[in-house]
Order: C-alpha cells, then sequence, then structure tokens
C-alpha cells in the first residue's frame, strides 16, 4: 500500500468528524455533550495533523502530542466547571445558565 | 493460512463480543440468554484459537518467534513501530492461561451475575479486558504491549467501579486507576530509555542486541530496569503501590477472580520474564525485584493474618503470591516464576470463584430474611461445609496448593521459587535472607488459609436461625468451572514436573528459548542431591505446620457473629487496619496535594492572581481610565469645537510633513 493512498480519506474522515462536532456544539444544550462535541474537534484535527505528517515530516506528529496535552488540561477545567455548575443548579443544561444574559 | 498467523482472531472475537454486547446493553438489555451466548463464545473461540496456535508451535517448535505483522502503526522517521503480534512459547503459554482461566470465568459470571441489572454492560466489559489482556501478551514490541498495558487498567477501573452507585466502589476504581498510572510513568520512561539506546522498541531486536549494546551492570541498564520494575509494582501490586489491590475487591467476585487474581496482576510477572536478558544484565536491578517480591511476600501475608473479610484475606494472599513471583524473577529462575504464575491462576481463580459461590450463598440467605449482615464477614459464616459441601471440597483443594503441599500443584511452583533463591545466595548472601523470608510467608500462607477455611466452613454455622434455612449449593453453571479449576489445582503441577520426582521439567525446556539468554547471563546452579531432599522436606513441614497451627488456633475457641464480636486490639488491631499504610500515604501525599490545590492554587492562584489581578484587575484599570475620561465628556459644545480643531490640525500637520 503506498503510503499517501490512506490521505483522501483520513483528510474526509476527519472533515466528517469535524462537522460533527462543529453541528454538536451548535445544536445540542447538555454541557457535557457540548464538551464532548469539542474533543471531537480537537481530535479531528489530530487526524489531519498525523495524516498530513506522512508527507510532511514529523512535525505534524510533535504537533498532535501538543493538541492533547492542551485537550486534557482543558478536559480538566472544563469538568471542573461543569462540576461546579452542576453542583450548583442540578442541571448541566445550557439554557438554565444564564446569569450574564443583559 | 495457519492458527499462528490467524492469531488476530484471538484478539477479534472478543473484541466483536465487546462491540456486540456493549450494543446489546444500549438496545435490549434484557436479553440475558443472548448476552450470555455472546461473551462466552467470544472468548472460547479465542481459546480455541490459542489452543490451535499451542498445537501448532508443538508441532514446530521455533527457536526465533514468529512475528505476526498487521499494519504499521507509528511510521516516524527513525521510530517504527508496527502492530504487530509474537507468538513464541511464553506468549502461548499466556495466551493458554488467559483465555482459558477466561472462559471458566466467563461462565462461572453467567449464574453469578444473573441478577444484575448491568448484565450487558457487565460482559462487554469483560470481554474488553480479555481484548487488551492478550494484546498485551502478544504485542511484539513495548508499544503495543504498552496499549495492552493500559487497556487492562481501563477495564480493570471500569469492573472495579461496576457498582458506581456506591461511592465506596467508585473511590476504589479511581485508586486503582491512580496508582496504576505511577507505575505506567514508569514503564514510559524505560520505553525512552530504550529507544534511545537501541532505536527500536521491538522485543526481539533488544533481545538480541541488549548483551552487546548494553554494558553488564551499566547505569543505563539499571535504570530502564528499575523503571520498568516501577511499572511492574503499580501493575502487580507489589510495595510500595500495592494499597489499590485489597480495594479492587469492590468489583463484583469473577472480576475479582479474573483481573485481580489470575490475569491482570501477573502482567508484571510477565513483563519481567519477556525482558528477561535486560534484568539478567542487571543484577542490581535483579535484587531490588527479588527484595520487593520477598518483602511484600511476607508483609501482605501478615496482614492476611487478621483480615475478616473473606475476600480480603484472598487479596492480600494474592499481592503475597505475587511477591514469590517476583522473588523467583528477580533470583534469575525466569521459569518458576512464570510456573507459579501459571499455578496460581488455577488456584487462586479457584478459591476466588468459591468464596463467591459462598457469598452468593450467604447473600441469598441474607436476601430472603431481609437482613442486613455483612455477606463477606466470615464472622457470619462458620458451618458451610454442610450447606455447600462441593464448594468446601474444592476450595480445600486450591488451600492445600496454596499452602505448597504435595502433590498439589502450588508445591512445585513455589519450592522452585524457593529453592532457586536458596542457591542464588550462594553467591550473592543477601539471597539467604529472601529465601528465610520467602519461608516464613509460606508458614503464614498456610496459616491465613486454615484460617479461612476453618472460620467459613467448620465449626457451629453463625449464619442466624432464619438465614440458615436459605443456605444452599450454587448452581451447576457455576460450579462446573469450580471443579475444571479444582482438577488444574490438583494436577497443574504436572506442568514442569521436577526430575526429583520422576519428571521432565517440560515447562523448562519449553521455555527455553525464550528465557535462555537471559539464564545464559544470570547462571543459577539449583541444587540437587541432599541439599534439594531438605529444601524439599524444609518447605512441605513449613506448609503442614501451618496449616495445622492455622486449624487449631481458628478452632479452638468460637468465633462470635461479626454483629457480637469484641474490637481487635494492640497488634491484631494494627494488622487489621493494615499497618496504617493507607493512612501514611493520605498524610504524605493527598493532604498535601489537597492542601496545595486548596490554599496555593485556589485561594492564592485562582482567587488571588486569576480573579483578583487578572479579571478584577482588568476592570478596575477600565474603570479607573474612564472615570478619568469621563471628565473630558463635559457636555459643552464650544470644548468640543477646540478639541476637534486641534485634533484636525494635527492630523493635517502630519499629513502636509
Amino acid at each position: 500500500m503506498p503510503p499517501n493512498s490512506l490521505l483522501g480519506p483520513s483528510l474526509g474522515l476527519s472533515a466528517i468528524l469535524f462537522s460533527l462536532g462543529v453541528a454538536g456544539v451548535l445544536l445540542r444544550r447538555n454541557a457535557i455533550v457540548l464538551f464532548m462535541c469539542v474533543e471531537l474537534m480537537l481530535n479531528a484535527v489530530n487526524l489531519t495533523f498525523v495524516a498530513l505528517a506522512r508527507l510532511h515530516g514529523a512535525g505534524g506528529y510533535v504537533m498532535v502530542l501538543f493538541v492533547m496535552t492542551v485537550a486534557a488540561a482543558e478536559a480538566a477545567v472544563g469538568l471542573a466547571i461543569i462540576l461546579a455548575i452542576f453542583r450548583h443548579k442540578h442541571s448541566v443544561d445550557l439554557r438554565n445558565i444564564n446569569l450574564l444574559r443583559g | 493460512m495457519t492458527f499462528t498467523h490467524a492469531v488476530w482472531l484471538a484478539v477479534a472475537l472478543p473484541l466483536a463480543g465487546f462491540l456486540a454486547n456493549g450494543a446489546i446493553a444500549v438496545w435490549r438489555p434484557g436479553a440475558r440468554g443472548l448476552i450470555s451466548l455472546v461473551g462466552s463464545a467470544a472468548v472460547l473461540g479465542a481459546f480455541a484459537v490459542s489452543l490451535g496456535v499451542f498445537v501448532e508451535l508443538l508441532g514446530a517448535p521455533t527457536q526465533v518467534p514468529i512475528v505476526v505483522t498487521l499494519w504499521p502503526w507509528l511510521p516516524v522517521e527513525q521510530l517504527q513501530v508496527d502492530v504487530a503480534f509474537q507468538v513464541d512459547q511464553l506468549s502461548t503459554v499466556m495466551l493458554l492461561i488467559v483465555t482459558g482461566v477466561g472462559s471458566l470465568i466467563h461462565l462461572f459470571s453467567v449464574g453469578y451475575m444473573r441478577e444484575d441489572p448491568g448484565y450487558a454492560r457487565y460482559f462487554s466489559y469483560l470481554n474488553l479486558f480479555i481484548v487488551f489482556m492478550l494484546v498485551l501478551v502478544l504485542g511484539a514490541n513495548f508499544p503495543v504491549m504498552f496499549i495492552g498495558w493500559e487497556g487492562v487498567g481501563l477495564c480493570s477501573y471500569l469492573l472495579i467501579g461496576f457498582w458506581y452507585d456506591d461511592k465506596v466502589n467508585a473511590d476504589a476504581g479511581k485508586k486503582a486507576f491512580i496508582m496504576n498510572r505511577i507505575g505506567d510513568c514508569g514503564f514510559l520512561v524505560a520505553m525512552f530509555f530504550l529507544w534511545r539506546t537501541f532505536g527500536s522498541l521491538d522485543f526481539a531486536y533488544v533481545t538480541e542486541h541488549a548483551p552487546e549494546m548494553l554494558p553488564a551492570g551499566g547505569a543505563l541498564v539499571t535504570a530502564i530496569t528499575l523503571f520498568l520494575f516501577l511499572g511492574c509494582t503499580g501493575k502487580s501490586a507489589q510495595i510500595p503501590l500495592y494499597t489499590w489491590l485489597p480495594d479492587a475487591m469492590a468489583g463484583p467476585t469473577p472480576v475479582s477472580a479474573l483481573i485481580h487474581a489470575a490475569t491482570m496482576v501477573t502482567a508484571g510477572v510477565y513483563l519481567v520474564a519477556r525482558t528477561n536478558v535486560l534484568f539478567a544484565l542487571a543484577p542490581l536491578s535483579s535484587t531490588v525485584v527479588a527484595g520487593i517480591g520477598a518483602l511484600t511476600a511476607l508483609f501482605a501475608a501478615t496482614i492476611g493474618l487478621r483480615q475478616y473479610d473473606i475476600k480480603k484475606v484472598l487479596a492480600y494472599s494474592t499481592v503475597s503470591q505475587l511477591g514469590y513471583m517476583f522473588l523467583g524473577v528477580g533470583t534469575g529462575a525466569y521459569v518458576s516464576g512464570v510456573f507459579h504464575l501459571a499455578t496460581h491462576a488455577f488456584f487462586k481463580a479457584l478459591l476466588f470463584l468459591g468464596s463467591g459461590s459462598v457469598i452468593h450463598a450467604m447473600h441469598h440467605a441474607y436476601h430472603a430474611t431481609h437482613s442486613h449482615e455483612d455477606a463477606q464477614d466470615m464472622r457470619n459464616m462458620g458451618g458451610l461445609r454442610r450447606y455447600l459441601p462441593v464448594t468446601f471440597w474444592l476450595m480445600m483443594i486450591a488451600t492445600l496448593a496454596i499452602a505448597g503441599i504435595p502433590p498439589f500443584s502450588g508445591f512445585f511452583s513455589k519450592d522452585e521459587i524457593l529453592a532457586a533463591a536458596f542457591a542464588r545466595g550462594g553467591d550473592r548472601p543477601i539471597y539467604y535472607l529472601f529465601y528465610a523470608m520467602g519461608v516464613l510467608a509460606a508458614l503464614l500462607t498456610a496459616f491465613y488459609m486454615a484460617r479461612l477455611m476453618a472460620m467459613t466452613f467448620l465449626g457451629e454455622n453463625r449464619t442466624g436461625e432464619r438465614e440458615r434455612g436459605h443456605l444452599h449449593e450454587a448452581p451447576w453453571i457455576m460450579t462446573g468451572p469450580l471443579v475444571v479449576l479444582g482438577g488444574l489445582s490438583l494436577v497443574g503441577g504436572a506442568i514442569n514436573l521436577p526430575h526429583l520426582v520422576g519428571g521432565h521439567a517440560a515447562l523448562e525446556r519449553w521455555l527455553e528459548p525464550v528465557m535462555e539468554r537471559g539464564a545464559g547471563i544470570a547462571r543459577l546452579a539449583m541444587p540437587t542431591g541432599s541439599t534439594e531432599y531438605l529444601l524439599v522436606g524444609a518447605a512441605v513441614a513449613i506448609g503442614v505446620l501451618g496449616l495445622i497451627l492455622g486449624f487449631r488456633a481458628t478452632l479452638a475457641r468460637p468465633v462470635l457473629p461479626a454483629r457480637e464480636a469484641p474490637p481487635d486490639t494492640g497488634l491484631a488491631l494494627v494488622l487489621n487496619r493494615k499497618y496504617y499504610v493507607d493512612e501514611l500515604y493520605d498524610a504524605l501525599v493527598v493532604r498535601p496535594v489537597a492542601w496545595l490545590s486548596r490554599v496555593v492554587l485556589w485561594k492564592g492562584v485562582d482567587q488571588g492572581v486569576v480573579d483578583g489581578l487578572a479579571v478584577n484587575g482588568t476592570a478596575w484599570v477600565s474603570r479607573l481610565a474612564g472615570g478619568g475620561l469621563r471628565l473630558l465628556q463635559t457636555g459643552q459644545v464650544g470644548i468640543y469645537v477646540v478639541l476637534f480643531l486641534v485634533g484636525a490640525l494635527w492630523i493635517l500637520r502630519a499629513v502636509i510633513r
């Protein structure tokens, strides 16, 4: 199998995953689901990095590690916030979280 | 297409079972028959593949491992890692143990978990565990093994916290997960070192080139092996990272049997056996491995003396027996370590499943009368032999095996490890100390097992008047696997019968192609003649003595039910509270971290710097600036015009220049 034959499908899959993530963030109202959609987008980007790293050298792989690290930190902070909100409101529905509404 | 080249099927079948049961868990969680069929068939299929691989390897023995490459995984410049499985004598032994014992435990679970609402979830997790365990033992390089290593950790976490409604169980799962991460960090660091040194992470390459690329006894190989061993202490519950395993008993009992006794916790022993060349090149590390093993064996055995929860006794027994295995591989007797791994898988799985059968009966009895007594507390049992005869006799076999009574399986493997430690004492005297610790631990092992059997099955029944009538033997789907394991515990020693009793040391010869490099460097002259007879005699005498003392001490005075029993005092309390190690770790690690998070990071950094300086500070600056600039808004048009003119002239001047 030539190394680039998977490039097209990989980028296509990445695009689909990213679109799913965007759609989820825009359409869903549950904070946890929203959060998972953000992770989905990050991983879609990771897949692009990995796919293109085959062509352009190891930089892409290194970038993926950075993205994963940031995603892990973001997950910790994000989940902590969601937990705090749940303790406060007994719900993680974003429609109820509107204290900043003008 | 041979079985060997289709070895990926052994992984793919349970994976399919996991996906199918996962799907059923979502859409048809009530379809118990289908779930049991899919879950058990997947593992039995994997067992069939393993048998096929074994028969093929038996027919055509190979000196070099057969590597089945599936696809390239990480092709990054010099780092080339494939998803590849390695079939050799060692991985075949592990394949058979994991899928064989795994199949039996799946069948047992069909009966044990029958009334659980999470039936489908349970079987999908159990299948996933088999997948990762097989990846762990089949991986042809460190990263693939690491996937399995992490994967079994995940499944362990999921199954310990299986009844997550109860916070205690969820906490036990978290504890296991976090303790294992500490060890895994060591595994990762060791991999970095290995890659820097060899430029490859394949087992075959590292094994072949280690003697020429790593100076024996050098700092590098010592560091690599010590970091690897840190990984082992996490996964295989050795000092200092063992505290998660007793807590892991919060999971369902078949899970304790499969993951926390027979298979996953032996992964560390497997890792040392797999990288035996590296450990043989680092005598210091080997001594550390043997020392930690001997210390853990003794330490955990003393704790096991004063536990009342039947599963806690078995948990500490597991920690202790794992210590024996590390004593074996640390001594350079790699085959003995693997041998004990195999026999321990049989008799400890039997003990755990037997305790599952006991708990099943106790739970039903208490359930029938709506009592809230503890179904796992041995003080509430007693005299169960009359109600559970099959379980009693089978657990008796396992007890004799673990106590090292010939001709039961545990005798041969334990004896080999102790003899090897004694032999190593010839050139490194500290091993005599390890040998003595091992012998003392063997005495304690026999003692606490006799205590367990006596408290559970002998004497007067203490379950309660009304409950007594509801005690009954488990259905055949649960006793069947017990009988098979009983047979294996009885004759399992035959796989490596020593020359002393007319055997051919079959396992030793079978594993020779894998172990010869390591064993060649760390030469070990096993005792022969009268010394051998003396060592065997001492081992048997110790086992018999421990059993007699244990039965007599326990039956000497009546045990009180848990409700009426007086609290422990003195040394008994210290042992019952496990030497307060959990409290020590809490004071040394957990509380300082919590304090740092609360006082420094939360109150200091978050509330002080982020909220105070950054957020409120910005607002304050804006407000101040706004307050100052507001003075310009006088509302008098004349001033505006003057300012406008000044500004326009200023721009004009800039443009003209």
